[in-house]
């Protein structure tokens, strides 16, 4: 059985709840949870009692160029949502919670901090034997008013990078080890999506993003654990800035969470560009 | 490519579904989802009959009759394994029963037919390697019934 969140030693632990505490607030009008997936058909396989489904392509990114969504579409998925500016988010998930750690990442650039993480997603749930139902709720539309999107605290783009590591500031590759050495140019069992150099980022440190997760359930390692792989092992600094980055910015939302939230790294970006970006762009320093 | 008739209907059918029809039909086939029989197989599963590349854990076995034909019976362990389990249904309903050597004639592009936006990243090469498996096995046992 993991730890309690509480006693895990975290920078700021108030970010993530545990099952029981999602079962506790199933009913809790103050809470919405959100179900961001890989897996299309999960959601309606099956989801919480109450929970809404937000699918990081259609729903979080620009229907036409490679961004996010406009403040406008924001407040629109939101006022959809039922979510008011004071409503609790919990986000969920497949995957150990990368979508719904890119989902988190993607609703702070417009400033919803209010926002939590279900620790070991929807696997764990699942594997609890807790509720789940295939009803899709129906929630009254609200008024939401978003910030206009403010990337600069939470994202870099790929000049910040170039500038990053000109003065050997610190960046995380959480991509497989395979992909980190240039070796395979996608993840073991995912599709190529098309970069044209392998390698990774001059002085990125190599720290796949699921060493984060407690591998039976998904839960985040406590802070003990995490300090040692990231800090220790890999002697990155909290209180130095830090990039991470993966192939589209999904598992680095992740690392970007564990290192923002649970370690309490004071400047952390993820680079959502990320290897799709950089592999195939022309000039840019590759290390093997 | 022709495919057995089962199949081929089936596909075709699938071509008239809207996204969310299609998405309805494919949990309803997972819903229809019975395990490997245990007079087939039990746990611990064979290693050799795991599925490669497949995030859902899923097994497969075909079962040579007398008359040529094979039937088909999964595992998918993952309880997240919803497209799996689809999928495997399909593959049982249209293929038990139909001769070894068509079973091998079927290649994993029906996997895109079938699932279209529902095929993420991470599920698709998984699906087509379910295919695969089935082919691969069919092609055994085709080979088993030709003479040396």
């Amino acid at each position: 059985m993991a730890t309690p969140i509480a006693e895990r030693g975290y920078a700021h632990p108030d970010v993530l709840v545990s099952t029981d505490w999602v079962q506790e607030h199933l009913h809790d009008p103050k809470v919405r949870l959100i179900e961001s997936d890989e897996d299309t058909l999960l959601y309606a396989s099956g989801h919480l009692p109450g929970a809404c489904n937000v699918d990081w392509t259609a729903d979080l990114n620009d229907q036409v160029r490679r961004d996010y969504i406009s403040r406008a579409a924001f407040e629109g998925l939101m006022s959809r949502l039922g979510v008011t500016n004071d409503t609790s988010v919990v986000f969920y998930g497949d995957k150990n919670n990368w979508w719904a750690t890119y989902a988190f990442w993607v609703f702070q650039l417009f400033g919803h901090s209010n926002a939590r993480v279900m620790d070991g997603g929807r696997l764990k749930w699942e594997k609890e034997g807790r509720p789940m139902t295939r009803e899709v709720p129906s929630y009254a539309r609200t008024q939401y008013k978003a910030s206009d999107r403010n990337d600069l605290p939470h994202r870099a783009y790929q000049n910040d990078v170039l500038s990053h590591i000109r003065t050997q500031g610190q960046l995380v590759d959480v991509r497989s080890p395979e992909e980190y050495a240039g070796t395979r140019l996608h993840m073991p069992d995912y599709p190529n999506e098309g970069a044209l150099r392998g390698g990774h980022i001059p002085g990125a440190k190599s720290v796949p993003w699921a060493r984060a997760v407690n591998p039976d359930d998904g839960t985040f390692k406590p802070a003990s654990e995490l300090k040692k792989l990231y800090c220790e092992d890999q002697r990155l600094s909290p209180s130095q800035e830090t990039i991470a980055y993966c192939r589209i910015g999904e598992r680095s939302s992740h690392t970007w969470f564990a290192l923002k939230y649970l370690l309490g790294f004071e400047n952390v970006r993820n680079y959502d560009g990320s290897w799709t970006e950089w592999g195939n762009s022309v000039g840019v320093p590759i290390e093997k | 490519m022709t495919y057995p008739e089962k199949l081929h209907d089936l596909l075709d059918m699938f071509e008239l579904f809207d996204p969310a029809d299609r998405t309805s039909m494919l949990l309803s086939y997972s819903d229809q989802f019975r395990e490997v029989p245990p007079e087939v197989a039990v746990r611990p599963f064979d290693r050799s009959h795991q599925v490669p590349h497949c995030e859902s854990d899923a097994y497969v076995w075909a079962i040579r009759q007398p008359d040529g034909t094979l039937d088909l019976h999964f595992a998918v362990e993952n309880p997240s394994g919803v497209s799996a389990r689809a999928l495997a249904v399909i593959l049982q309903k249209t293929l038990s029963g139909v001769q070894a050597a068509d079973i091998a004639a079927v290649d994993a592009s029906i996997v895109e037919r079938l699932f279209r936006q529902n095929i993420s990243m991470g599920k698709g090469l998984g699906l087509m390697s379910m295919v695969q498996a089935v082919q691969s096995l069919a092609r055994s046992a085709v080979a088993q019934d030709t003479p040396a």
